[in-house]
């Protein structure tokens, strides 16, 4: 059951074909699910199991955290900010205990943002498929995973049946060559690229990440761009495995041990796009001409070089985008014109899937060594093994120093269902991945930016280039 | 699932790209029951910060109440995977949406719904978005009509089997194109559990082989 075959395939369509149960002519097929990760929004998939008399067909191959509802400053579930919230902790743990699934509690340590902690644990594996009800889950694409977000009904499915009626994805490629400046992160490379495609330039694809720019990644940049595809449309983003994948995962709890591990390996080393595979859709981006970005919309598309100015609707020819850049404009409160570095900050936060891994942390502390931040925010480690090992640099009393807060791992103000928001009309740098109308709480504007970024804003009160900071500091 | 043959609507246009399901349903509320999401859709587009309805917010408008149809522009439910936006639009009564192009993951849930998502041109349903809201200021539905009854330029007459879509403002019924099986499942409301677990005896046979080849399957 390799992976080679007589014909040109792309990395993904050997993983796709490699777990088709049923195949049609046309239209979706039956798609076997190697691993499926649910969190505490899951009680709709498991109130639909319980009407129909269904249970889980292979609880071991799902894996349940707490992460979008915890409260982050403590971990203990009667502290979440509502009593509505306490009680849908409490009823996620249930119906994990109910399902016999792998189950990692808000107070164990090795509970984290599910798609900063199923990486550390080794759940996520190369060539496998893997879903989860959240549209991040293109993260773990960056194993060499098909990893895709569903919902709660598809959720159900897996559930029940470990497969899901899939329509395969065109294939896009996103070729990155040159070599990039001090201070481009993963979180730059992204954007740029969901800033040259649009918000739904990639809908209905897959995108591979490809060229000579990917090995110069560090994997977590690489988690980072393929965590952020979905702001392009695309529920997965993809790329092949190589040595650092493979160090990474080895002797992680859930990867393969010894006799298993040299045959997974043998496997995994096939995950490769044949060079004549052909693409749906190919773009290049040239690392070495990327500067640290920001957001100044409402949609992960509105992306400028913090060198930038504010753009100018009256100077957009089609009147659809014209409107939605005035629309933006308008929430956004900025004018046009406006130098992106002046614009005064009132918040920031560090935190999410996208952003707080161990090397994020590194980075923002990095900038923020010594220095007291402007604005409050705080500080959310993606994961227990983050928070410790944070703790054990020094990274914490960095943050606090700063005058920022340092707390338990979770969503929190990302996506803000935890009650982690920010106060009506202000003005956020965050590490996060949604600038969207209200995503951070009713009338709060988000700006996007890598974690480096977010600190030079929370040093200086507003947006600014971290790239003179970074030579000042060295 | 309720099955989808063809439906006589009211339809209402809402404007904007990028529409996302953070727009769909606030974060805040999607805690609720299935049933109970009717109040939430839109919510902060539909109601001021005193939770008073904003008048210009098309769903508020007299001409466009028993609107079961959305006019919409590209990207529409982009973003997060939250189901409870498709079960806002269920329990408010939209039973389709038109639009140039859908968020990946909202146009599946839409199928697990009942709700059918239909792919037209940007350029024509930019057209029929301002057809509607024209119609509208020009006539407003005596109160408690029902929507089937509507006859002033807001009706739109999907039917499912055929591919097509009808109103006042196209020469001849268009087409739209939506896979077989996902057209079969809604025409015939299958419940698609069901319809796997049919297949168990191949998901058996994938399964073996796939825990010979990797015995690290399931830990």
């Amino acid at each position: 059951m390799g992976y080679t075959d007589t014909i040109s395939m792309s990395l993904f369509e050997k993983i796709w074909r490699k777990h088709l149960v049923v195949e049609r002519s046309t239209g979706p097929a039956l798609l076997y699910i190697d691993r499926h990760l649910i969190h505490e929004g899951s009680f709709h998939a498991f109130s639909a199991l319980r009407e129909r008399g269904l249970s889980l067909r292979n609880p071991t191959q799902i894996f349940g955290v707490a992460d979008h509802y915890v409260p982050t400053i403590s971990r203990h579930p009667k502290d979440a900010s509502t009593p509505e919230i306490t009680e849908m902790i409490t009823r996620f743990e249930t119906n994990m205990q109910w399902s016999g699934a792998h189950y990692f509690p808000i107070h164990d340590a090795r509970q984290g943002i599910i798609h900063v902690m199923g990486p550390e644990q080794g759940i996520t594996l190369p060539g496998m498929t893997l879903t989860c009800s959240d549209s991040h889950t293109s993260t773990h694409g960056a194993f060499g995973a098909l990893a895709f977000g569903i919902g709660q009904s598809e959720s159900t499915h897996v559930l029940a049946t470990q497969s899901l009626w899939q329509a395969k994805p065109l294939n896009m490629r996103v070729e990155l060559k040159g070599a990039r400046q001090a201070g481009v992160t993963g979180k730059d490379i992204i954007l740029a690229v969901i800033a040259h495609i649009g918000s739904s330039g990639a809908t209905g694809h897959a995108i591979e990440f490809t060229g000579p720019g990917l090995s110069t990644l560090s994997l977590e940049d690489r988690l980072t761009m393929c965590n952020m595809t979905i702001e392009a449309g695309a529920r997965f983003g993809i790329m092949a495995p190589d040595d650092l994948v493979f160090e990474y995962l080895h002797g992680r709890p859930f990867a393969p041990k010894q006799r298993d591990w040299d045959r997974a390996l043998i496997q995994w080393r096939q995950l490769y796009s044949d060079p004549d595979c052909g693409w749906d859709k190919e773009i290049t981006i040239d690392l070495g001409a990327l500067a640290p970005m920001v957001t100044w919309g409402t949609s992960p598309e509105a992306a400028l070089p913090i060198t930038g100015m504010i753009p100018n609707p009256a100077q957009e020819p089609n009147t659809t985008l014209r409107q939605s850049m005035i629309d933006a404009l308008e929430y956004m409160a900025l004018t046009p014109g406006t130098p992106l570095n002046t614009v005064q900050i009132d918040r920031i936060f560090i935190g999410s899937c996208t952003n707080a891994r161990l090397s994020d942390l590194r980075s923002a502390a990095h900038i923020l060594k010594g220095c007291r931040s402007k604005v409050p925010g705080i500080v959310v480690p993606g994961s227990m093994q983050v928070k410790k090992a944070a703790e054990k640099e020094g990274l914490d009393q960095i943050f606090k120093d700063a005058g920022l807060e340092w707390r338990e791992p979770g969503c929190s103000m990302c996506v803000g269902v935890n009650g982690d928001t920010a106060p009506a009309g202000e003005r956020i740098a965050s590490t996060s991945n949604r600038n969207f109308v209200g995503r951070q709480g009713p009338g709060v504007k988000t700006h996007l930016m890598s974690p480096a970024m977010v600190a030079a804003a929370a040093i200086s009160g507003h947006l600014t280039d971290v790239r003179p900071l970074l030579s000042r500091i060295s | 699932m309720t099955p989808f043959t063809t439906l006589n609507g009211l339809a209402a246009p809402l404007d904007g790209r990028n529409v996302d399901t953070d727009q769909i349903i606030p974060a805040r509320f999607l805690k609720k029951r299935r049933g109970e999401y009717a109040n939430y859709l839109f919510y902060d587009l539909r109601f001021d910060a005193e939770q008073r309805p904003r008048e210009d917010f098309v769903l508020n408008q007299a001409a466009f109440q028993g609107a079961n149809v959305l006019v919409c522009d590209e990207n529409f439910g982009c973003g997060s995977s939250r189901e409870a936006a498709v079960y806002a639009m269920v329990d408010f009564g939209i039973k389709s949406i038109l639009a140039p192009s859908f968020g990946d993951i909202f146009y599946n849930n839409c199928l697990k719904n009942g709700v059918l998502p239909i792919v037209l041109p940007a350029t024509t349903l930019k057209a029929l978005r301002l057809e509607l809201t024209q119609a509208a200021a020009k006539k407003i539905p005596a109160k408690n009509t029902p929507a089937s009854e509507h006859h002033d330029g807001l009706n739109i007459t999907i039917d499912l089997k055929g591919c097509t879509v009808a109103c006042d403002y196209f020469k001849q019924p268009l087409h739209f194109e939506i896979d077989t099986f996902w057209q079969e499942c809604l025409m015939k409301g299958v419940d698609e559990i069901a319809l796997t677990l049919g297949y168990s005896d191949q998901i058996q046979q994938y399964e073996q082989k796939a825990r010979e080849n990797q015995p690290w399957l399931a830990p």
